[in-house]
């Protein structure tokens, strides 16, 4: 296939793929824009294989053993562990880059293509495909092992880490010219491997030392690493379709990076740092204050001062993914529905382990979307709004974010429920959330507790609708 | 420990200080609870429903009093016609009796309960905490006077409350104005705004506008700045120029509304003359004035404790036993009130109380303790929010988010000069082709910043599994690498493009299944 028809080919994949990004700006063309998608890989696809001229039975054997390993776990995976999924396939486009980096390198043919200044260039993208792609790779490990709860959720962190830090950064850098200075003279294998191996150990670092609260930003971060590692292979290969597939998802992973961390009012640099909640003394002062009684409240108490309400929001956090509770939540809001009760949904943005968690959770439990909302949509509202459910949250909602100067979180945006006329807070016990904070709200004169699982609690209301 | 409820005593007193709903908690915190036969008939409260709820019924009140380690009652203890004795003298060493005490205007009472070595507890004066607003009586009764005063007043009004219009012609809505927006000001409000009238309300304390306000009724303002809140969300006694500006606007909404309402009280102290005789002779015939504070003297001096009358063709309403008149409902509240401080001092639920000195809600309440007078606590540690702290807090601030907000124009040029000097310096040393691709890299990552903008944060969980697929092109990669002659080269290329099928396929497919669950 001639060089024209396969450059002509990519030119549209591309188009198709940004297409499809733009596709998600809202639910009724976002289907569409997947099918976009899948095109665009389909066609990228076809044209590259095309071109090859041998040992194309591993090539279609390697695309049908990892498709249906693919489409299994696809259908597999319950949504609520849909942050796991991401973790592990961001892993694998780590490892990918760091496998094509690598063969790329043992080219035989790569010293006649290219001398001089392209070589060094050359060499620095091999270098920094196989670094991103390597940090990538581990951290995606970790990250999975921590929403999954294979490894704790709390931060770890080693002493003098940001030394660490530096000195790993130092060291791949004099890795990176000794590197340059051997690939010249058809070595250099040495230097690229320890630094792997550096690279490795940075990512499993950096994660590691991320609490249990900061995934979302961790998880798009990562997302992030695996687009720039991608556009880095790109450069390598001199390939554009790479290079700009690459950057697309490397932006959006670094603007919804940015999106948490303003949801935060977190600094991007303090989250990879690592550490929440520590640096700040791990309580304010308003934490030791005698704050007064909780209300307790039964389920049949809530489905009554459910039933007498006009205005209903849920705020669900991440104790409802745990708890599986969407489904019934689902369920009482029919029922309300049926008995001309708005209810509405109030989503913060850094609500569960991942970007847009909720909104996934509500929608595979039916809850039709339109009436699911983001924190800025619907903060103004809340003067006007009978009972809100917090179920399973905690920072979010947080009023000391906003009156407390001391607080870890203060600034970060919330969700101002308690300007409401009944908050009730659904809760396993009396526990701070990740930020371990003292939250103000469970004492407010017009917030009641329900105590005991979501799940379990949310079923007895919706019998006793 | 066993609880005793007697009937009420007090002439056309209907209330009950605990109901079957009540008793029921009671006895689940381990309390045995006696009624006396009839003490609920007042309020729609049947023997038999006290049975079914688990209380025994006694006849006659002397062996409730005898028997009983708690009594809980509505009314001070007073004159028992039928037993022909003090309720007083029913009383033996080592009880406790819960009841509205009224210490401030009762202290011989007080003492006669010394007298008797009992602990007397007055609903009344439970300290105004946030802590014990489940155990405020007083805030409960204030409510159900609130409404009834409007209920009152439709009573003896003449006209609808609600504007209409009709085929006979229009009715303009009736004009309430109500005097202190405290908790039954506040109620009066809403029951009257419910009923369709314009709302106005007034009251010392500026805190109040934003409650008013936010019950949909207007505020009435002077121009005139003084502080009104005393201590404990209470008013106090205003200055003498304050009270010419408020009279003058009562003068001028007297002539304009047909209902008053006032509720002003200051703790202790005879209720302020507030709607003068002239006032009353300016409004409307057969306009109504429900003056919640007759009992203290009124707000109103033409109003008579107890009665209705009729002056300069206003009716003036002086009820004092508003809460009695929505009997079921105020001893509902009331007996709840009642609960609540018998399971604040009821830690272990084992039936036993403990009075604690150390718990100020007990303590505020306590005033009588094993026949001393323990009476007036020390004040309390804290009030509603003091609203000066809040101001100065407020101007603390204000500069600080000055200085932040404002932007710095050094930033950005520095960033672009660096930005500039960086491009040009590897324009200098970069070949022509690296600079090609390198231009499609920069184009590319602001194409996506534009486009990742647009994206709904509702779609990000999708957002970042369909970015995942596409950044599987990597496969490209893998797949140019595998025609490669060298064994090596070939397995691992293999290998690669096994993993990133995974995650194309995966990353698409799981993305469709998402995308396919948003349903309207």
């Amino acid at each position: 296939m001639s060089e024209g028809i396969v450059t002509a080919s990519y030119v549209g994949a591309t188009i198709l793929f940004i297409l499809a990004l733009g596709g998600l700006s809202n639910q009724e063309t976002s289907r569409r824009g997947n099918i976009f998608g899948m095109t665009g890989m389909a066609i990228a696809l076809i044209v590259t294989i095309a071109t090859v001229t041998s040992n194309i039975e591993i090539l279609i054997g390697g695309l049908l053993i990892g498709g249906s390993i693919g489409l299994i776990l696809a259908k597999r995976v319950k949504m609520t562990e849909m942050p796991e999924l991401v973790a592990i396939l961001h892993s694998l486009v780590g490892l990918a880059a760091v496998l094509v980096g690598y063969a790329n390198f043992m080219d035989p043919t790569r010293l006649e293509h290219y001398a001089g200044v392209e070589l060094t260039i050359h060499d620095i993208e091999t270098y920094l495909g196989i670094l991103i792609g390597a940090i990538t790779f581990s951290g995606s490990l970790i990250a999975f092992g921590k929403l999954s709860g294979k490894i704790g959720g709390n931060p770890m962190l080693l002493p003098a880490r940001h030394w660490l830090n530096l000195g790993l950064l130092l060291a791949s850098v004099y890795l990176c010219s000794m590197f340059i200075d051997q690939s010249a003279a058809g070595s250099g294998l040495n230097p690229l491997l320890i630094m792997t191996g550096i690279a490795l150990l940075f990512g499993i670092h950096m994660v590691v030392a991320i609490g249990g609260a900061d995934m979302p930003v961790v998880v798009s971060m990562l997302n992030s690493y695996s687009g720039w590692a991608a556009s880095a292979t790109g450069f390598m290969l001199s390939n554009d379709l790479l290079i700009v597939t690459g950057a697309l998802v490397g932006s959006s992973g670094a603007i919804l990076s940015y999106i948490m961390c303003r949801a935060m009012n977190r600094k991007f640099i303090a989250v990879i740092a690592g550490g929440f909640g520590t640096t700040s003394g791990g309580s304010s002062p308003s934490a030791d204050v005698d704050q007064g009684e909780v209300i307790a409240l039964e389920a049949p108490d809530v489905a009554s001062l459910l039933t007498e309400a006009k205005e209903v929001m849920i705020i669900p956090g991440y104790g409802m993914a745990v708890a599986q509770a969407q489904h019934i939540v689902c369920e009482i809001t029919k029922t309300l529905q049926s008995k001309k009760i708005n209810v509405r949904f109030g989503i913060h943005p850094v609500a569960g382990r991942m970007p847009g968690h909720m909104n996934v959770l509500l929608a595979e439990a039916r809850v039709p979307y339109d009436i699911v909302y983001e924190m800025d949509e619907i903060n103004d509202d809340f003067p006007n709004i009978d009972v809100s459910i917090v179920i399973g949250a905690n920072d979010i909602v947080n009023p000391s974010a906003q009156t407390d100067p001391n607080s870890p979180i203060a600034g970060m945006p919330v969700l101002e429920c308690w300007k409401g006329k009944i908050t009730i807070v659904l809760k396993r016990g009396m526990a701070t959330g990740y930020a371990g904070v003292q939250n103000p709200l469970f004492f407010e004169e017009n917030t009641r507790m329900l105590f005991g699982d979501a799940k379990a609690s949310l079923d007895k209301v919706s019998k006793s609708l | 420990m066993k609880i005793g409820v007697p009937k009420e005593v007090h002439d056309g007193e209907k209330r009950v200080a605990t109901t079957p709903d009540v008793t029921k908690h009671l006895i689940k915190l381990g309390f045995e609870v006696a009624v006396e036969s009839g003490a609920g008939a007042g309020s729609n409260f049947s023997d038999s429903s006290y049975t079914e709820a688990g209380a025994t019924i006694k006849e006659g009140a002397k062996i409730i009093w005898e028997e009983s380690d708690i009594i809980l009652k509505v009314r001070a203890p007073e004159f028992n016609s039928k037993l022909n004795t003090e309720e007083i003298d029913l009383l033996h060493e080592k009880q406790v009796i819960i009841t509205f005490l009224w210490p401030a205007q009762n202290p011989e009472l007080l003492k006669s309960l010394a007298d008797k070595k009992v602990t007397a507890l007055a609903m009344d004066s439970v300290p105004r905490i946030s802590r014990a607003q489940k155990m405020d009586a007083l805030s409960s009764m204030a409510n159900i006077a609130g409404y009834r005063a409007v209920v009152e007043a439709a009573q003896h009004f003449g006209r609808f409350f609600t504007g209409q219009i009709t085929a006979a012609g229009k009715i303009p809505p009736a004009k309430v104005m109500v005097i202190g927006a405290g908790v039954a000001g506040l109620s009066a409000i809403g029951a009257a705004k419910s009923m369709g009238a314009i709302v106005r309300a007034f009251d010392t304390r500026p805190e109040v506008k934003e409650q008013v306000e936010s019950m949909n009724a207007e505020f009435l303002e002077l121009d005139f700045k003084e502080e009104g809140s005393g201590t404990g969300g209470y008013a106090k006694v205003m200055s003498k120029e304050f009270i010419e500006a408020e009279m003058s606007l009562f003068a001028e909404q007297a002539k304009e509304v047909d209902i008053i309402i006032t509720t002003a009280l200051i703790p202790g102290k005879p209720a302020p003359e507030l709607i003068k005789e002239e006032m009353v002779v300016s409004m409307k015939d057969g306009s109504v004035i429900v003056d919640l504070a007759a009992e203290q003297g009124g707000n109103c001096k033409l109003s008579e404790a107890g009665i209705v009358k009729k002056v300069h063709g206003v009716s003036i309403i002086g009820y004092t036993d508003l809460p009695s008149r929505l009997a079921t409902q105020s001893s509902q509240l009331y007996g709840t009130n009642l609960r609540h401080l018998l399971t604040d001092m009821c830690k272990e639920k084992d039936g036993n109380i403990v009075v604690d000195m150390e718990d100020e809600v007990v303590r505020g309440a306590t005033v009588v303790k094993d026949g001393e007078v323990t009476w007036p606590p020390p004040a309390p540690k804290l009030s509603v929010a003091p609203p000066s702290k809040a101001e100065e807090k407020s101007t603390d601030t204000t500069p600080n988010q000055v200085v932040v907000e404002k932007p710095s124009w050094l930033g950005p040029l520095v960033t672009f000069l660096v930005g500039g000097l960086g491009l040009l310096g590897l324009g200098a040393v970069a070949p022509a082709s690296f600079m090609a691709h390198f231009t499609v890299f920069v184009l590319a990552c602001f194409v996506g910043y534009m486009v990742i903008w647009n994206v709904k944060a509702a779609l990000h969980t999708p957002l970042m599994s369909v970015t995942n697929a596409i950044s599987s092109i990597i496969v490209i990669g893998a797949i140019l690498q595998i025609s490669s002659g060298e064994n090596m080269i070939t397995w691992i290329a293999g290998f690669a493009t096994t993993i990133t099928a995974i995650n194309i396929v995966g990353g698409f497919a799981v993305t469709r299944r998402m995308l396919e669950m948003f349903r309207r």
